[in-house]
């Protein structure tokens, strides 16, 4: 196994004892961009979820850098989406990326040098010292975003996941957004972010998985975002295993 | 300034001074807490189910501080879990658990108040009287404001994680279970020790109102943790001097006016988020749209 890889395997998640996910298997190396597809209640948000920790994962294993994950840490980042957000919280785009280095400093050290340092870069790449003191429903969608990526950032995180990070943004904030993800992508950081328009996928991603309860394919744009592909994932009904029986429960 | 101080020379007065602006401090602080957590309806329960616990206490222990807060600590901890219980477990969900838990409490405690032998006064636990805080009762608050205000300022930042995102909480390495009961706890815990000032019904005011007001003043959780304490503080003494002067004004629904009022003006008055600012804000979009493309 390559060291600078996420490996999952044999990954099933079930919600109520119904599974969402079954048997995945799949690998992802750092210095990409991979795109979740599949139609709705495919799996794409519990796939992200599972992989930040938040769901326990009924079988299966995920490795890192050949480590196994067994609960949240700090390399892993997880951008819920924009409507799971209180945006009238009490919080300042840079208090928001000071909460990345929470896990750093722990609950009570006073930042160092170091931890301001990062906050500050972070918040420099992410173009945000313009609206640092603004409070976060007072930025627009793009600046939301960035914010979070910011957040992440400063936690210094190799795996970003991302719930339909493309959602909401107009054209200019697109491309903004996509330029910023490239440039982590090539800083060596791994990005798997779920996302909805076919159109955008050869433009914005390095490598595909596509989706439908179980896994249907995955490996680079090039090779597997096919025609045939998308049709065997979009063009019949979610897979919900035994359970999709009406009398079953 | 003499009409403010003068009250203070008297004894009784101080003691409610004190334990007034102990009481005020911590009801705002802890108030910002469940603001952000969006549990006014759950406090709100809590307050009522005390009652109960009170009537208990009483039977058991009589008229002592200690047996009240024994009875209600354990009466509202009883409806918290026992919302949570019959959320999981049925198809209910915990805003409709908790109105049934708790109303049945408060009719429970009122039953249960007619046939304590004690002579107690009814209206007394409903609305309080600060002018009667006994030692005992300062002590509480003493011990409340010490333990609570120290505790949750040291884990400011676990629970800003929790507030502000509690689905994501886990993957910053919070402790989500945990917290919460703390939470749940704490703010027990401080509802009882504003009880003897302002009462069941009222109390909710005393804990909401000083939040709800800094909310619309800052952008940052400290402060307002902080601003909440210090609006909750002032509310207290400025209510306190208010039923001192206006003969018969009862105490805890003064401090509750003036928190009151001073909720009305950051609505209306607020720099960032005033009501009125809000209307002259549509104005300053167009004229930063206009700037944005001269020429035109």
């Amino acid at each position: 196994m390559h060291s600078h890889e996420l490996a999952v395997a044999d990954l099933t998640v079930s919600y109520n004892r119904i599974p969402a996910l079954h048997h995945i298997d799949f690998k992802v190396r750092c210095g990409h961009c991979v795109a979740l597809l599949g139609p709705n209640g495919a799996g794409k948000s519990t796939l992200l979820k599972a992989l930040a920790g938040l769901l326990p994962l009924e079988t299966g294993t995920i490795h890192f850098h050949n480590h196994l994950v067994r609960s949240a840490t700090q390399d892993f980042a997880y951008l819920p989406q924009r409507e799971n957000i209180d945006w009238d919280f009490p919080a300042t785009v840079r208090g928001l990326v000071e909460m990345g280095r929470f896990l750093r400093t722990g609950w009570w050290r006073r930042f160092s040098k170091e931890d301001e340092a990062a906050v500050d870069e972070a918040i420099r790449l992410m173009q945000l010292e313009d609206f640092a003191d603004r409070q976060i429903s007072a930025l627009s969608g793009g600046q939301q975003q960035r914010t979070f990526l910011a957040r992440s950032l400063a936690q210094q995180a190799h795996v970003f996941l991302l719930d339909e990070p493309f959602t909401g943004l107009d054209k200019p904030n697109q491309d903004n957004l996509k330029a910023l993800i490239r440039q982590l992508r090539d800083q060596g950081k791994l990005i798997i972010a779920s996302h909805h328009d076919l159109g955008t996928v050869p433009e914005l991603f390095d490598h595909v998985v596509f989706l439908n309860g179980e896994l249907i394919a995955s490996g680079p744009v090039t090779e597997v975002f096919t025609t045939a592909n998308i049709e065997k994932t979009y063009s019949r009904r979610a897979f919900a295993g035994p359970h999709s029986h009406e009398l079953a429960h | 300034m003499n009409w403010l101080i003068e009250p203070f020379t008297h004894e009784f007065m101080l003691r409610a001074l004190v334990g007034g602006a102990l009481i005020g401090f911590t009801n705002g602080f802890v108030g910002t807490f469940v603001v952000l957590r969006r549990l006014a309806l759950m406090a709100d329960s809590l307050s009522h189910s005390l009652l109960p616990g009170l009537a208990v206490g009483v039977m058991i222990f009589g008229l002592a501080p200690a047996g009240l807060f024994a009875g209600g600590l354990v009466a509202a901890l009883f409806v918290a879990l026992g919302a949570q219980l019959i959320s999981r477990s049925s198809r209910l969900k915990e805003d409709t658990a908790l109105a049934i838990l708790y109303t049945v409490a408060f009719s429970l405690g009122l039953v249960l108040l007619t046939f304590v032998k004690v002579r107690v006064s009814l209206m007394h636990y409903l609305f309080g009287n600060i002018l009667g805080l006994s030692n005992a009762d300062l002590w509480i608050s003493y011990g409340v404001a010490l333990v609570g205000i120290p505790l949750l300022a040291a884990l400011q930042r676990p629970f800003l994680i929790l507030l502000f995102e509690p689905a994501v909480a886990k993957t910053q390495g919070v402790r989500v279970g945990a917290f919460n009961v703390l939470l749940a706890v704490v703010l027990v815990v401080t509802m009882i020790s504003s009880l003897q000032a302002v009462g069941v019904i009222l109390m909710l005011g005393l804990l909401i109102a000083p939040a709800a007001t800094v909310y619309l003043l800052c952008d940052s959780f400290p402060m307002m943790l902080w601003g909440g304490g210090a609006i909750g503080m002032v509310g207290s003494v400025l209510g306190l001097v208010l039923s001192y002067r206006i003969s018969n004004l009862p105490s805890g629904a003064a401090i509750v006016l003036v928190l009151g009022v001073f909720f009305f003006l950051a609505y209306l008055f607020s720099p960032r988020y005033g009501v009125l600012r809000h209307l002259r804000k549509r104005q300053h979009f167009h004229e930063e749209s206009l700037a944005r493309w001269p020429g035109e």
